[in-house]
């Protein structure tokens, strides 16, 4: 709430990247269908989809690569397809793969692309060695690109999105290839840049979306399936709202019977048994009344003595989500098809 | 114009970080100095000229130049760098002049190191110097032509070997377009008389010729210069058609 507030106070720029009814036809195949979205500074935007939803490909019409097949993006304010360079030089972009000039070593590449980007002297060199020390490249700052290892490779290519401290980033799975400590760090490092900056991040791995992401917006086929927030995404999981509670010297049919008198409560279902304890799970009836069960499941246990030492509320996963949005609606296409 | 300076120092240290510049280099001047000593008979005309060392170039070229060109943007899509390249502040005139100027200068400084050609001459006897400078400058224009054809083909595919085949073709045709087997082979396919005179005037080696006699005419420098721009015009359509 803090936060939100500071940023308020210093203007936050919003629809840093505003995409409207983006299309892209490849030949006879529409590979993103209409897809709107927003991020404003501030906000890390995470972009979900299954392999081959059209996330990389509108990542490069974002960027410029691809031309659009229909609508419009603009990038702080420019549209990409009528003032490119003026678009291009408010974001760093993290291409799929990481791909950098093979035949250069890193300090020659990072220095290469500061200069693409406008920096020169001691600006330029100043920009490199603060991207080298960010992104610890300091070991192998001179060795040849073809011999880095997929970590280093990728933190190569990284740095070179972020050392111009441009306020846009764009980055497509830029924790892919690395180990869990340095994914934690990137994670890190995102969620920082992400105070200041819009930043929108291409994933397919949920966990990293819980981690650094203020949106979430799913693309499926070429489609957007969903536009919310993280909290949003879960809630609309079919455990979400569901009871868990561990019950100990209690049979699961007692169990089963006194609840069946609380209100809003489904048919309870016993989900482990381990020493004399049950774990049980109770689902809600109706998914809009969502509070309140968790109180009366309480109360329930209280007036009957029962000694329980675990009791919440299960927030939702958001991979069963993912995988409902995104199965149901490739299953509805290929009915139609 | 920055950029391209800045896209052209990076193409240029590339050639020199990889044996590519190096073995380019020693294979072009031991097959100069074949050609021109083996084949031209450099020795048996007995005149202190450049001539049977000029005559070969536009051969030579149409292998080599290929070489060079074939990596300019076939190996940038190969890498995926393309998609670095043209998402950061440069325009697509800009990568292109910027990747040509870098070949075209490491071609003129193969060019350069053939000096002890011109000062074997100038020993040996006393040559104009005129037809020498004219045939070393015909000489750059022709690298700079095929080098922005084999641009061109590079453009097309992410294979380099299609690129060097498609240019050396390409380059072919530019040699032998004047020559009278291709004129009346054209001929003997129905082909109207201004259309075999144009494709002869497609000839590099017509252009070629008035330079290496001393005599620079101005359709000679519009002719390379029209298939230089075109080349590169091509180049930029392709890239922005095909990414």
């Amino acid at each position: 709430m803090l936060r939100r507030l500071i940023v308020v106070h210093k203007e936050v720029e919003t629809g840093m990247i505003k995409a409207e009814n983006v299309q892209k036809w490849f030949g006879p195949n529409l590979a993103v269908d209409r897809v709107s979205f927003e991020v404003s500074q501030g906000e890390v935007l995470g972009f979900l989809g299954p392999n081959g939803a059209g996330k990389s490909t509108t990542m490069r019409m974002l960027t410029g690569f691809l031309p659009l097949s229909g609508g419009k993006i603009t990038i702080g304010g420019h549209n990409i397809e009528e003032e490119p360079i003026a678009a291009k030089s408010m974001f760093g972009y993290l291409p799929e793969n990481a791909p950098a000039y093979a035949d250069m070593n890193v300090q020659q590449f990072l220095a290469f692309t500061a200069a693409v980007r406008g920096l020169s002297g001691a600006a330029k060199d100043d920009a490199v060695e603060k991207a080298i020390a960010t992104c610890h490249l300091g070991r192998v700052r001179r060795q040849s690109i073809d011999t880095l290892s997929k970590g280093y490779l990728h933190r190569t290519c990284f740095a070179q999105a972020i050392l111009h401290d441009p306020p846009i980033l764009i980055l497509d799975e830029p924790t892919d290839g690395l180990d869990p400590n340095q994914k934690h760090e990137m994670r890190e490092l995102i969620k920082n840049m992400g105070k200041d900056k819009a930043i929108i991040v291409s994933t397919h791995i949920l966990e990293e979306v819980e981690a650094i992401c203020t949106h979430v917006i799913i693309i499926d086929q070429g489609r957007l399936v969903f536009n919310g927030t993280p909290a949003e995404m879960r809630a609309k999981s079919a455990t979400a709202g569901t009871v868990v509670v561990r019950i100990r010297g209690v049979a699961f049919i007692d169990v089963e019977q006194a609840v069946a008198s609380l209100p809003n409560a489904g048919k309870p279902s016993l989900t482990s048994k381990h020493e004399g304890a049950i774990t049980v799970s109770i689902p809600i009836q109706d998914s809009k009344k969502k509070d309140g069960l968790a109180a009366a499941v309480k109360t329930l246990l209280d007036s009957r003595n029962w000694a329980f030492d675990e009791l919440h509320t299960d927030s939702g996963r958001l991979d069963d989500v993912f995988r409902a949005i995104t199965s149901l609606d490739s299953a509805k296409k290929e009915a139609d098809q | 114009m920055r950029n391209t300076w800045i896209i052209a120092k990076r193409e240029l240290a590339s050639y020199f970080s990889s044996p590519v510049a190096y073995v380019f280099i020693v294979i072009f001047l031991l097959l100069m100095g074949f050609f021109t000593f083996m084949m031209g008979g450099f020795f048996r005309y007995n005149e202190a000229s450049l001539l049977s060392f000029f005559v070969w170039h536009p051969w030579l070229y149409m292998l080599l130049v290929p070489a060079v060109g074939m990596r300019l943007w076939a190996e940038e899509r190969r890498m995926g760098t393309l998609e670095l390249l043209f998402t950061m502040p440069v325009t697509l005139a800009q990568a292109i002049t910027g990747k040509f100027l870098a070949g075209w200068l490491f071609l003129g400084f193969a060019l350069l190191l053939t000096l002890p050609m011109p000062i074997t001459v100038f020993y040996l006897g006393e040559p104009d110097l005129g037809p020498m400078l004219t045939g070393y400058f015909g000489s750059f224009l022709i690298a700079g032509t095929y080098l922005a054809i084999s641009g061109m083909t590079s453009a097309c595919t992410r294979n380099q070997v299609i690129s060097f085949i498609t240019s050396v073709v390409i380059c072919l045709f530019l040699v032998l377009a004047g020559y009278p087997p291709v004129t009346s082979l054209l001929l003997k396919w129905g082909a109207a008389n201004w259309l075999v005179e144009f494709a002869a005037g497609l000839s590099i080696i017509f252009h070629f010729e008035s330079m290496q006699r001393g005599v620079l005419d101005l359709r000679d420098l519009i002719y390379f210069g029209t298939l230089t721009t075109f080349a590169l015009f091509t180049t930029a359509i392709i890239l922005r058609n095909r990414r």
